[in-house]
């Protein structure tokens, strides 16, 4: 076991690497009532074609997330109800590029703890089980198909990605689905859900020892490798510029999004990352100038935001939300980015944002589930997130200039538009 | 914890923690919940967040905030019982966790007192350009809330069972009156409102309670004293003698049923208990057997609201199985009257109730929202008490509360083209 302090953020790691590959983390938050543990692997809704063995295989849109829901299921009834008898909490996502199970709780951290690991390892799957979790699951995509934020995002990585996964909704489709059987999801769980390719991450006072002999004892000793996967080969440019849907939504609803090169690995990706965030902040930021011009106008309301994310071989900045003229918005954006791009960032404003983006990052650490999900996705890309501080400080003015000028630009962009109607 | 008056009719809530990386403030105003002046409590606080006499726009304030690490200062508008509590939270990266700043909670304080007490004025009266365009937006915001069907569904449940009572009313109060509030009259309110209204101000963080109280006074000095606040008691009724069914169509795939129920049981924990057995999370009767069992409903869970004396069920369903859900979310209702569980099901809600009940003080957030609703509503539990007074619930207890959920409304919203 060996321990890490980080004086600047006043936390403590403990980490540990089992014999079986699996690396577990502790942080270290005494002070709190609660104790969380999260149980990750590095599969989602984009891993849908891998190899085993020596063959490639194609697998149903969304079978991670069902995986996901089925994984619960253990011979002797599921697992949310273990967790219930010792007032646990439990929860589980499927994001593009990862699946995560966790459970919360104020006491009998260590059954709980066993009860996660165990059915994440264990399959369990029966066909009446994965027949009736189809109507579950047709009902849950039918629900995300009546929300409009849902809806939009999907129609503008319709228009970014060609050949991507990114571009397929990670439940799937109604129809997708149909073709799930129990052997499938038993082979997605052996390409996958491998030691090797997952992360035990605990946050709360529980003894970091107690939490690795524990998962030494309990996980199978031995892991291979996780399966190779393909996302296809993705053009630099949008597939297509533009997306208009009508949905029963009180107000226009735009997502403009610009495709971004591929991310990077290791602590390079981290640097990416808060280059990104500063380029988001500067550019459309609740005090940057286009945005508290546009709000003065009224050209826009508060649900002005966006993001840069980065996934498998697919990285962009997005930023959408409520506008009376959408495309003035989204033509003001473009024309800000080529200023900022042009002109350069003024020394005092980025002085200020860089204040601000720094604080949202240690603020984002009263949370156990931000923590979590950082310290999963950074180690599954090779960097150590707490080590913000130092590549916060890395990052120069011209650097955000530079992203901007390159990636905000009419040839990397498409537009997604819903407009209040029926179909 | 601490509660303590430290101006006339203003009182701080203070808490000392040392497990977060920031200090979370709030001041919230208290008037009782009225159809006419909803609207106009909301509208003030979004008018007020967009300037200050010192900050008078987006640019200065945004500045400032920036400057304060990413400082935060959002208005809120709640509705807590049948009082709304208006105002701002703010919180603030806490200094130790920044090298070589000091002062950060004094600044973040001052700013929060000059939203509520010295805003940007134009001609002597609040900014007719913010108020018009902040009028606009939350109309917009009001109307948005038919995005998401299923706290649409949530609402509209409340709107109609308590379409005769104060707790019929959003918490922002409706579009209409909002788009009807004029500059005089949302400037006439804001004077009336302000030397009278009780303010509850709010701390969690390291600071120490002088450092904190000293802070708040100095920038609530400026605040006017004059006049007594309007109490905000809750009034509650009984149930019709039948059910009413209100039936909306929408254009949507997925059907939402929402039930609503009456109780007049004064067993707060029991009732809180009850309902966690019934629809509270993944152990409830109505998880495990409409959800689970039944394949009924995508979801299907309850709320208790306690400082009205309401429980409201909420599902999403195939709208072909209408008739079906509402059966089965009946019977499970009955099965708590007469007591039909296991005594496992009485556990698990148990420790799943304390459970969440200890974790709110980990956040700071969660706790300001139940504090501030203890001090709006004059209940005085602590979460603790609270915890404790749910544990010694017995099974006979939560049955005569369930025997006490009398159906008041049924809201049933659903595609065009279902057939019921």
């Amino acid at each position: 076991m060996t321990h890490f302090d980080y004086p600047r953020l006043g936390e403590r790691v403990f980490r540990q690497k089992l014999s079986n590959g699996l690396e577990a983390v502790v942080v270290s938050k005494p002070l709190h009532a609660k104790s969380y543990a999260f149980f990750a692997v590095r599969y989602g809704g984009m891993d849908l074609r891998f190899r085993l063995g020596d063959r490639w295989r194609d697998t149903p849109a969304g079978v991670a997330h069902f995986l996901e829901h089925k994984l619960f299921d253990t011979e002797t009834g599921s697992a949310s109800q273990l967790f219930a008898q010792n007032g646990a909490s439990d929860n589980a996502f499927t994001s593009s590029d990862m699946t995560a199970y966790y459970v919360e709780c104020t006491e009998k951290f260590g059954e709980n703890l066993r009860t996660l690991l165990s059915f994440v390892s264990t399959p369990y799957f029966t066909r009446e089980s994965v027949d009736r979790e189809q109507g579950i699951i047709a009902q849950e995509i039918q629900m995300v198909e009546d929300d409009p934020d849902w809806r939009i995002y999907e129609d503008l990585m319709e228009c970014l990605y060609r050949a991507s996964p990114v571009r397929i909704p990670v439940a799937g489709s109604v129809e997708s689905i149909r073709s799930i059987t129990p052997q499938v999801l038993y082979d997605c769980h052996r390409a996958f859900y491998t030691p090797s390719n997952m992360v035990l991450v605990c946050v709360g006072g529980m003894d970091p020892e107690e939490v690795f002999t524990l998962a030494e004892d309990l996980l199978p000793r031995e892991g291979g490798p996780a399966a190779d996967r393909d996302y296809g080969l993705e053009d630099a440019a949008p597939v297509r510029k533009t997306s208009l849907r009508r949905m029963e939504v009180s107000m226009p609803m735009f997502l403009a999004g610009y495709k971004c090169p591929p991310p990077a690995e290791g602590e390079e990706r981290l640097r990416q990352s808060i280059i990104g965030d500063l380029a988001c902040d500067v550019l459309f930021g609740d005090s940057s100038p286009l945005y508290t011009r546009l709000y003065e106008e009224g050209a826009i309301n508060g649900s002005l935001g966006g993001n840069f994310d980065q996934l498998p071989g697919a990285a962009y900045l997005y930023v959408g939300g409520d506008a009376k003229d959408p495309r003035r918005v989204f033509e003001e954006i473009g024309r800000e980015a080529a200023r900022l791009g042009r002109e350069g960032i003024g020394e005092d404003f980025y002085r200020q944002i860089r204040r601000a983006s720094y604080g949202q990052m240690i603020r984002s650490l009263n949370s156990f589930e931000n923590i979590a999900v950082s310290m999963a996705e950074s180690y599954f890309q090779g960097f150590d997130y707490y080590r913000f501080p130092e590549v916060f400080a890395s990052v120069e003015k011209s650097d955000v200039e530079a992203f901007l000028r390159e990636n905000v630009t009419a040839e990397r962009s498409a537009f997604s538009l819903i407009e209040p109607g029926t179909e | 914890m601490t509660r303590q008056q430290i101006l006339e009719n203003v009182y701080l809530t203070y808490i000392p923690s040392e497990k977060f990386k920031t200090s979370f403030l709030s001041a919230q105003l208290a008037a009782p919940l009225r159809r006419e002046t909803a609207g106009q409590n909301a509208l003030l606080v979004n008018v007020l967040s967009r300037g200050t006499a010192r900050c008078p726009d987006l640019t200065a304030l945004g500045r400032e905030l920036d400057l304060l690490y990413g400082a935060n200062l959002e208005p809120t508008v709640r509705k807590k019982g049948e009082c709304q509590l208006f105002g701002f939270v703010a919180s603030c990266i806490d200094e130790r966790c920044l090298s070589g700043e000091e002062g950060l909670l004094e600044k973040l304080t001052d700013l929060l007192g000059e939203t509520l007490c010295s805003p940007a004025l134009e001609d002597g009266i609040l900014r007719g350009d913010y108020v018009s365009s902040e009028r606009e937006n939350l109309a917009d915001l009001i109307r948005s809330t038919i995005n998401d069907k299923r706290s649409y569904a949530a609402r509209r449940l409340i709107e109609e069972m308590c379409r005769e009572e104060p707790y019929g009313t959003g918490r922002m109060g409706s579009a209409p009156d909002v788009e009807s509030i004029s500059r005089e009259e949302l400037d006439r309110r804001y004077r009336g409102l302000l030397p009278r209204a009780r303010l509850e101000l709010f701390y969690c963080g390291r600071a120490d309670r002088e450092r904190v109280a000293g802070s708040f006074r100095r920038a609530f000095a400026a605040l006017p004293r004059e006049g007594q606040p309007e109490p905000t008691p809750t009034i509650r009724r009984p149930a019709p003698p039948a059910c009413r069914i209100v039936t909306e169509t929408m254009d949507v795939t997925q059907g939402k049923l929402c039930m609503g129920f009456r109780t007049d049981c004064p067993d707060v924990p029991a009732n809180m208990l009850m309902n966690a057995m019934f629809g509270g999370g993944s152990s409830s009767k109505l998880f495990l057997n409409v959800r689970e069992k039944l394949s009924l409903c995508y979801y299907a869970g309850s709320a208790y609201h306690r400082l009205k004396g309401l429980v409201t069920v909420s599902s999403g369903i195939d709208p072909r199985q209408y008739d079906r859900a509402v059966e089965e979310i009946t019977a499970q209702l009955e099965a708590l009257r007469r007591g039909v569980w296991a005594e496992e099901e009485l556990e698990n809600a148990k420790r799943y109730l304390v459970s969440a009940l200890r974790s709110t003080e980990d956040s700071a957030s969660a706790l300001e929202d139940f504090l501030m609703g203890q001090a709006a509503a004059g209940c005085e539990e602590t979460l603790p008490e609270l915890a404790e007074a749910v544990a010694a619930v017995t099974g006979d207890r939560v049955a005569e509360a369930a025997a006490a959920l009398r159906p008041d409304t049924i809201y049933f919203l659903r595609g065009r083209e279902d057939r019921p």
